[in-house]
């Protein structure tokens, strides 16, 4: 049976941070392997979802990195201004993570912890 | 051989516990290393000089570095002194240094070190081809350089290593590459480059990578195949997971830490835990480069800002918002033609924070603060059209108004705040230099 989980139930930090004035970069983190691989396998981050799920076009998403090792997923966009142009909304993009901890993603039968 | 570095806070300024210092010196570093500034507040500090921190906390911070560093005898050094850099703020510092040495009579030598770049350099490079851009996604033109207030590049580990080598026992660095500040120290004592380059990235945000994370004392113990981490609190651990989001921290690459002299290769690293507060780094390698590359940063003026923040709690007004600001841009920009005046609104409460990039939208918030912000040419005009715009809106009619003795809240007055000049980036761009030291000028001095 699939279930949908919001990406907070899943991941233990969810952030964003500028990464230079011309990118902005999303980190996902997880606690344990088991939630790290329903979200690698349920494909819910990805290029595309984060495209979408942030408004802009795709060619706006610059990398999306898995680390296998730190338990994290690593997206990096084209900053949507350049750090403090005149209509800058966030200077340290420190706040553009909140859509992401609502993204759903689907889980399947086995995922078994939390 | 192990060397020991300890970083006493990410950002000089920005505070850290003085029994986290105090255990920290008993680990008996062999240097103390902290970097002062960086991109991140933004291009208003490079332009217009101003010091990212007060100048009390500066001193109240270095008076302990100093005296914890003189005690041990071992050096002290700064990276990115005042935030942004820049020479004058070089000069602050050692300013705020010399008065340290005087008021608490102790003497030692202190090492400047300025990376402000002449225009002429700049362009000299852009007609031999030696600029390139990297991540700003325009190619650097010859204005972008006359129009820049200040440029510095980002030093890598060898002025600072030069500043050691002549005995320097207090380093003031301007703008320096943030981890290499922290590992020149281990790399001039022949330190593994690669390690050192990691371990610096991890150290240069202090107890960032610990947890509970603070801006707090950090401790790296570089070793001749792996390094140590510790937090100086014995209230905090370094675990897996604060070290792993630390090397994911504010960077594109997770792999790869590129900076003058060549990139640090993360693809092998290794993370262990050793007991309880200790985690364990190996497996950086280190790509040299055969060129002299820097990372320049400039900025340039664009104007003045002032602002006015106004509530709206009618839902009228609210529902009504989009159209009503769009005339009001409208309105105001044509009554100040031909100057250019440039307005954005932030309307928190509703999507100030992201703008096109909000999901949510939808559905009507009970309370807006909407901030409206003017830039123009001169600051009376930024005033003056911020004013206009302010009461415009405050009294601006609509369809299906039902208050009609106007529309925002002012928590001031003067409603109108002069937010002083604004500065972008105007480089952002690698340029290529002769050596290692080209652009850098080390100088000494004794003081007090």
């Amino acid at each position: 049976m699939i279930e949908h989980k919001p990406l907070r139930e899943l991941a233990s930090i969810i952030r964003s941070k500028n990464a230079g004035p011309f990118r902005l970069t999303f980190d996902i983190l997880f606690n344990d392997d088991s939630a790290y691989l329903a979200v690698i396998e349920s494909g819910v981050v990805s290029e595309q979802t984060i495209a979408e799920l942030y408004n802009v076009d795709v060619s706006k998403i610059s990398s999306v990195h898995v680390l296998p090792q730190g338990r994290a997923i690593k997206v990096t966009m084209y900053r949507p201004r350049t750090q403090c142009s005149r209509s800058e909304r966030d200077v340290y993009g420190c706040q553009q993570h909140a859509p992401l901890m609502e993204l759903l993603v689907p889980i399947g039968g086995n995922y078994r912890q939390l | 051989m192990t060397i020991t570095v300890l970083t006493p806070t990410g950002t000089l300024g920005y505070g850290f516990g003085k029994e986290a210092l105090k255990r920290g010196m008993t680990l008996k570093p062999d240097v103390i290393a902290v970097d002062a500034g960086s991109t991140d507040p933004g291009p208003a500090y490079l332009g217009s000089a101003e010091p990212l921190c007060a100048r009390r906390v500066i001193k109240l911070e270095l008076e302990q570095l100093i005296a914890a560093s003189r005690a041990a005898g071992i050096p002290l050094i700064i990276g990115s002194a005042g935030g942004s850099g820049r020479g004058a703020l070089v000069d602050w510092m050692a300013d705020i240094a010399r008065e340290i040495a005087r008021q608490s009579r102790q003497s030692f030598k202190l090492a400047r070190i300025y990376s402000d770049i002449e225009p002429d350099r700049v362009t000299e490079a852009l007609s031999n081809n030696e600029v390139k851009d990297f991540e700003a996604g325009f190619e650097l033109s010859k204005s972008d350089v006359e129009q820049s207030t200040a440029i510095v590049a980002q030093m890598g580990w060898e002025p600072i290593a030069q500043a050691l080598a002549e005995d320097a026992d207090v380093i003031i660095a301007g703008r320096a590459c943030d981890d290499l500040a922290i590992a020149a120290y281990p790399i001039a004592h022949n330190g593994d480059i690669a390690l050192a380059t990691h371990m610096g990235k991890v150290l240069e945000c202090g107890a960032f990578s610990a947890e509970p994370f603070a801006m707090d004392v950090m401790m790296g113990f570089l070793n001749d195949d792996h390094f140590l981490l510790e937090p100086g609190s014995l209230n905090r651990i370094a675990s897996l997971k604060s070290v792993a989001a630390h090397t994911l921290y504010e960077r594109e690459d997770p792999f790869y830490q590129r900076g003058p002299g060549g990139a640090v290769n993360l693809t092998d690293c290794q993370f262990t835990t050793v007991g309880e507060r200790q985690v364990r780094v190996s497996g950086a390698t280190f790509e040299p480069d055969n060129e002299h590359w820097f990372k320049l940063e400039g900025a340039r003026q664009v104007g003045y800002r002032s602002l006015c923040m106004g509530g709206i709690r009618c839902p009228t007004m609210i529902a009504n918002l989009d159209e009503l600001l769009e005339q009001a841009i409208e309105k105001t920009v044509g009554h100040f033609a031909p100057d250019n005046v440039h307005i954005t609104f932030r309307p928190y409460g509703r999507d100030a924070v992201m703008a096109e990039m909000e999901p949510k939208r939808t559905g009507a918030p009970s309370e807006i603060g909407l901030l409206m912000d003017v830039t123009a040419e001169t600051q009376e005009l930024a005033h003056g059209a911020c004013h206009f715009l302010s009461g415009h809106l405050l009294h601006v009619a609509y369809t299906g108004q039902v208050n009609t003795s106007g529309n925002l809240a002012f928590p001031y007055s003067p409603s109108d705040i002069d937010a002083g000049p604004v500065y972008e980036f105007s480089i952002y761009h690698l340029m290529k230099a002769k050596s290692a030291m080209e652009l850098f000028d080390v100088q000494t001095e004794f003081v007090g």
